[in-house]
């Protein structure tokens, strides 16, 4: 099993939002980067594969900045073969643009598997793994939670509102994992010394600017302060009164 | 030609309810931009319900019918809206961040060669560009995008653009399509034991930790019963992680994220990944023991006191309401 894993270097979940001074990105002074959580699921999943195929590469892609060789290195430690970076300063607003570098990479690279997380957790952009696997005309499955593997072909799982939904398709394809999929493994202390000797290879990149223009981040509207409308069950009459009269909601 | 093209949801041959959100959200940006809407169902044969999408504002409903549409196909799908979008010349196409939604949005804007705003939640147009509201990092902080391709391809966040009736012809037109084989193959649905999905529902009500075990959601099941229907029960990480619930309904950073226009926080402290999936609620309700607690920072109501007399005594009240 040949497997590429798309991982991106994103701001910690605990990351205090800061706006820059350019009114349209994140102050990155003190911030935390990490490997994308979702990203997780899809290295686990590889390395999972690879062992039980008893044979094969995991390869990990990443396009970010130079810092994001961290990134890899977390991914090798957890025990992937090798790492690509694609060095770039802007990461395109547009996961189009990413997607046509990611694309470039891995295009003829005889991959059985292409592995994306469901979501970046900074941008929520859901969209870079379906992207690739339309630009490099491979079948892909997205949000995937339970699979399933015999030879050429695969069975997935993916939640959708009120159940969920199975699909079937054939390998090589696409898939970008969601939580419950599996439990990703923390990198050990040995994956650790062994990940700064595996290969690393930087490529610098400049993607397109794409069809997206950032004009302005803000923090999200403020809620009014709300009220205390009483305490215990004799509340319920004047919280029934004023979400009937005031809020207007029932 | 200028139109907007939206994308609308079926399943089973019934019309999904964002359909018509996603017509008043393209009706929205059709009068911003002095143009028709063309609302679009990708079916087996006609849609129950397509008619009343002329109700939102559908200029033109749009069936590209084939027997092997019944159900979500994603190639197939992908593949017919975006030779419809390219033949069509529209300004724009939208679609709903459903789960469905969101996995054909980026299909068709990578087949079209165009940039995807994914999960929005306003959109107008500036300067004559398409520009759009999307929530990242957990929800605290907006970017405000400008799509500068054409068409613009957006989804809207489910449950943010409130259907608004905004009569238009509506004329039906039912076009054959062809269907080649895809590559992936949806071949069942398992249905929840909670039909109706916390990210769907107008009224959710979630639990946590204050509920103290498993069984005690009987509590919050009992009032959202009393909504008749309407209403979804949603959970907090801790109880998913403690296997009391499904991580199907968790809300939240790591879960869903949910506008419905009724949140009530039940034994819920209201922790800043909570805090992600619901803020942008219309109106928030906070039942929990501890007045320090932080959900009472975006509560709009709150109610200090114990959930196990409050939630009865609210079910009791709703059911009169609704008796
Ligand atoms: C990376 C990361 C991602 C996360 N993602 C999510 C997520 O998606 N969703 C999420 O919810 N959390 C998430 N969390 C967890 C979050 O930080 C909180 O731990 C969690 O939300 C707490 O759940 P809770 O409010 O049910 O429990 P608690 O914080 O324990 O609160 C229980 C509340 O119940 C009240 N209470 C107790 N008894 C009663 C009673 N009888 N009547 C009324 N009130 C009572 C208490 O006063 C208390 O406020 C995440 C955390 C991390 C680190
Ligand atoms: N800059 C990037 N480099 C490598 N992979 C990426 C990058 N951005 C996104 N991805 C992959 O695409 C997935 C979805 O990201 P997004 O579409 O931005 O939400 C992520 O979970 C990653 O697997």
């Amino acid at each position: 099993m040949k497997i590429a894993v798309c991982v991106k270097r994103v701001p910690d979940s605990e990351t205090r939002v800061k706006i820059a001074s350019d009114g349209k990105s994140l102050d990155e002074a003190g911030v935390k980067f990490i490997l994308n959580p979702y990203d997780e699921f899809a290295v686990e999943e590889a390395l999972r594969r690879r062992e039980q195929a008893g044979t094969g590469e995991v390869v990990v892609v990443s396009l970010g900045p130079a810092a994001a060789q961290e990134t890899i290195r977390t991914a090798l430690a957890m025990g992937a073969d090798r790492g690509v970076l694609l060095q770039t300063d802007r990461i395109p607003a547009d996961g189009l643009e990413v997607a046509k570098a990611l694309a470039a990479e891995l295009t003829n690279g005889g991959y059985d598997l292409v592995l994306f997380g469901r979501m970046a957790i900074d941008d929520y952009n859901h969209q870079v793994g379906p992207m690739v696997a339309e630009l490099l005309d491979l079948p892909c499955v997205t949000a995937v939670a339970h699979l399933d593997i015999a030879g050429q072909r695969g069975s997935a799982e993916r939640e959708i509102e009120g159940g969920v939904e199975i699909v079937e398709f054939p390998l090589p394809a696409v898939l970008t994992t969601d939580k419950g999929l599996n439990e990703p493994r923390y990198p050990a202390l040995k994956g650790i010394m062994a990940a700064k000797k595996k290969p690393l290879e930087v490529k610098p990149t400049t993607p397109a600017a794409g069809g997206l223009e950032v004009v302005a981040m803000t923090p999200p509207p403020q809620r009014k302060e709300g009220k205390v409308v009483g305490e215990g069950p004799a509340a319920v009459p004047e919280l029934l009164r004023l979400l009937r009269e005031e809020a207007k909601v029932l | 030609m200028s139109d907007v093209l939206a994308v609308a949801e079926q399943r089973e041959g019934a019309l999904r309810k964002v359909s018509s959100e996603v017509v008043t959200g393209a009706r929205r940006l059709a009068d911003a931009l002095a143009a028709r809407v063309e609302a679009l169902v990708v079916a087996a044969g006609p849609v129950q319900g397509a008619d009343q999408l002329g109700g939102f504002g559908a200029d033109k409903v749009i069936t590209l019918a084939n027997p092997a549409f019944g159900r979500y196909a994603p190639e197939g799908y992908a593949r017919v809206i975006a030779d419809r979008a390219r033949a069509g010349g529209y300004r724009a196409v939208v679609f709903a961040a459903s789960a469905a939604g969101r996995d054909l949005a980026p299909r068709v804007a990578a087949r079209l060669g165009v940039a995807l705003a994914q999960d929005i939640t306003d959109v107008t147009v500036e300067g004559g560009a398409v520009t759009v509201m999307h929530p990242v990092y957990a929800g605290k902080a907006l970017l405000k995008l400008k799509l500068t391709a054409t068409p613009a391809v957006v989804s809207l966040r489910p449950n943010v653009f409130t259907p608004v009736q905004r009569p238009k012809a509506g004329a039906a037109e039912i076009v054959p399509v062809d269907a080649a084989a895809g590559r992936v193959v949806v071949t069942g649905i398992k249905a929840a034991a909670g039909a109706l999905d916390v990210a769907e529902a107008s009224i959710v009500i979630s639990g946590g930790r204050g509920l103290k075990e498993p069984a005690n959601f009987k509590v919050l099941e009992a009032l959202a019963a009393a909504f008749g229907g309407r209403a979804a029960v949603g959970a907090s990480r801790a109880v998913v992680d403690a296997g009391w619930r499904p991580h199907a309904d968790q809300v939240g950073q790591t879960g869903k994220t949910v506008s419905p226009t009724l949140y009530i926080a039940v034994g819920i402290s209201g922790a800043i990944q909570h805090l992600a999936g619901m803020r942008t609620s219309k109106v928030i309700v906070a039942i929990n023991k501890d007045k320090d607690a932080p959900i009472f920072k975006v509560a709009d109501y709150g109610v200090v006191g114990d959930l196990f007399e409050v939630v009865p005594k609210l079910t009791e009240e709703i059911r009169k309401l609704h008796g």
